[in-house]
């Protein structure tokens, strides 16, 4: 019942917004991208550039529509029926829950470039003008005093690749072991007053409600954080280490072969690694996987070591259970009390 | 008594239909997804089950959700009373507008309420600031899930005393005050007992909408773990690991929870109109 319903609603949405189109639906090709919650000004800019693009390849015009929410959430109305040709996530674990469900091929990470994921960002502090606190690494974070902002670890995305930021950056120190790490994770944790609901109510607290030292995001945030509060509000500090942020994309194959939409699919995402979709993500303040163009933007994109979930914690199939699973270290940071 | 009374006739025709389309209505609506939710928490074994509904986390969560549900809608009883008492008896510039606000937590999104009230409340916040002053800190305590929790239950205890108010007739407060009451004794003794069913259901109503509320309080919460975390933020964080079941299993205990908290108040309801009804018909009927 919950898939008919999730179909009724999918085409219910997609007759009221466009009752035109929807005319001559049967003359074109449609494709839903699921995708998460602050992807929606990327997509927003790359679903022209492809119609664009498409529309001088093939001649066909074709109809994009997106789906912005939670990325768990969204993952869960595809497994339950929502019928999504493409997901664009920003965490692996989302992904590999639809291979799981058989809904996405179980290599999909090896079927575009890059591990399937377009372009990447990372972890940085954002601190108060001028970093009265003096706030240059990791170490200067955990020290006692400093009040760290950031969204909860165990439910939000953002707040995961934070807690794995910290741990690996333990783990790269001299002597740097499991204990260590997680010794390092608790006294950050210590430093937050709050854990916020999600990223952008992190934001919110830090930058409107005055509260914290330091803010901790994704390095494609702070731009949003410019354009919103202006460039005198705040300063972006690069840690000695810190976290590749991936966002992996997938082809849903159920859905593409029943709608006979694979090629549009594909190509769809494709598109995403040219060099026109590469630039949009350079644009949108996301690190592009080409390097020259990452050259090109190379003054916003300052160089920083980072390590991946993949080559510190084993992949996010490991990382996950181990670090935010009920009784995972998380947990037994809180229960040490 | 109502069996040995004769049956009134009735003027409309249709209890069958009307009793047929209610219990329909009410199994698809409400019986199927509980359960639903039954069925799903019955995967998990008896021992599972204890264990995810005992543990540390959790607890601390029931007593932080049922706590501060408690706690606000106590206040709302006491100020929703005096809220609805003034825009039922007085008239002055601005009522209308007053009687207005009063359902703004009922149309205002969630979200937005739980965002408004924590950038209020937080230490830099209009009314934060003051608090803070006193060392009182608001937003980001269980305090803020008070804060939210009251917000969102006021229409529900305002709305359910209005009418009742209404029919209170001023006559029997003169009444009482030509038979020698006292206005502490008018009050309590004549006006309070016919709206202490209305009050317990508005209580009742108001608590009952605290304890799933989620949307506003995770904004001012601060959502500490074995803090300020309710149960709620404890089921999304299961779902984020896309464990249903056990999410079920948290949500089963609540509700068997709210269940039994409802019932004791239903029943203090039925005892305090009885009790009511019970002490008026003596007197009637002319006690010596």
């Amino acid at each position: 019942m919950g898939m008919k319903l999730a179909k009724c609603f999918c085409r219910l949405s997609a007759a009221l917004t466009c009752a035109l189109l929807a005319l001559t639906a049967s003359a074109q090709s449609n494709l839903l991208n699921v995708s998460y919650d602050v992807a929606r000004d990327f997509y927003k800019d790359y679903n022209p550039l492809f119609q664009k693009h498409w529309k001088a390849l093939t001649g066909e015009t074709i109809e994009l529509r997106q789906s912005h929410a939670g990325s768990s959430k969204q993952v869960r109305a595809v497994a339950d029926g929502l019928e999504a040709d493409v997901v664009t996530m920003n965490q692996a674990s989302d992904v590999d829950f639809l291979a799981e469900k058989g809904l996405v091929a179980r290599d999909y990470a090896k079927r575009f470039p890059t591990n399937a994921s377009p372009y990447t960002s990372t972890m940085v502090f954002i601190v108060r003008q001028g970093n009265p606190k003096a706030l240059k690494d990791w170490s200067d974070v955990v020290k006692p005093g400093i009040q760290v902002i950031l969204p909860h670890p165990k439910n939000t995305g953002n707040g995961r690749y934070t807690y794995l930021a910290a741990w690996g950056y333990a783990l790269k120190q001299p002597g740097g072991n499991e204990r260590t790490a997680q010794d390092f994770v608790s006294r950050l944790l210590k430093n937050a007053p709050l854990f916020a609901a999600g990223g952008r109510d992190a934001t919110t607290t830090f930058m409107q409600r005055k509260i914290g030292d330091v803010l901790i995001s994704f390095e494609s945030e702070a731009e949003l954080i410019a354009r919103e509060f202006g460039k005198g509000e705040f300063e972006v500090v690069y840690p000695s280490w810190s976290i590749l942020t991936e966002f992996p994309v997938a082809i849903i194959d159920k859905v593409v072969d029943k709608k006979g939409t694979r090629k549009q699919a594909q190509a769809y995402l494709d598109f995403l690694w040219s060099p026109t979709g590469q630039e949009n993500a350079a644009q949108n303040y996301l690190r592009p996987r080409d390097a020259a163009l990452l050259k090109k933007y190379a003054q916003q994109f300052p160089p920083i070591r980072t390590f991946t979930v993949d080559d510190t914690f084993g992949g996010w199939a490991r990382a996950f259970p181990t670090h935010f699973k009920d009784g995972g270290t998380f947990d037994q940071i809180y229960q040490l009390k | 008594m109502p069996s040995t009374r004769p049956r009134p006739a009735r003027v409309l025709p249709g209890f069958s239909l009307s009793l047929g389309c209610a219990l329909v209505y009410l199994s698809l609506l409400v019986l199927l997804p509980l359960s639903g939710l039954g069925f799903k928490a019955s995967h998990l074994s008896l021992a599972e089950f204890w264990e995810i509904a005992t543990g540390e986390r959790a607890l601390a969560s029931y007593r932080v959700t049922f706590g501060a549900s408690l706690l606000a809608a106590l206040i709302n009883a006491l100020f929703g009373l005096v809220v609805a008492w003034v825009l039922v008896r007085y008239s002055f510039p601005g009522k209308r507008l007053i009687d207005a606000l009063v359902d703004l937590p009922f149309a205002l999104p969630t979200a937005v309420a739980g965002i408004t009230l924590a950038t209020l409340y937080s230490s830099n916040g209009w009314i934060g600031r003051h608090a803070e002053a006193f060392g009182v800190k608001v937003a980001f305590t269980p305090l803020g899930i008070v804060v939210a929790l009251t917000f969102i239950g006021l229409p529900f205890v305002v709305r359910t005393l209005q009418p009742v108010i209404e029919d209170i007739e001023p006559e029997v407060e003169e009444a009482a005050a030509s038979l020698g009451a006292s206005r502490l004794q008018t009050f309590l003794r004549v006006v309070f007992p016919g709206l202490l069913p209305a009050l317990l259901t508005g209580f009742t109503l108001a608590f009952s909408r605290s304890i799933g509320e989620y949307g506003s309080v995770i904004f001012i919460a601060g959502n500490m773990p074995l803090i300020s975390e309710i149960t709620p933020l404890l089921i999304i964080s299961k779902l984020e690991q896309y464990d249903v079941v056990g999410a079920t299993a948290l949500a089963v205990v609540m509700l068997l929870i709210s269940f039994v908290l409802l019932l004791a108040v239903n029943t203090l309801q039925w005892w305090a109109a009885n009790r009511h009804h019970g002490s008026a018909r003596p007197k009637a009927g002319g006690k010596p």
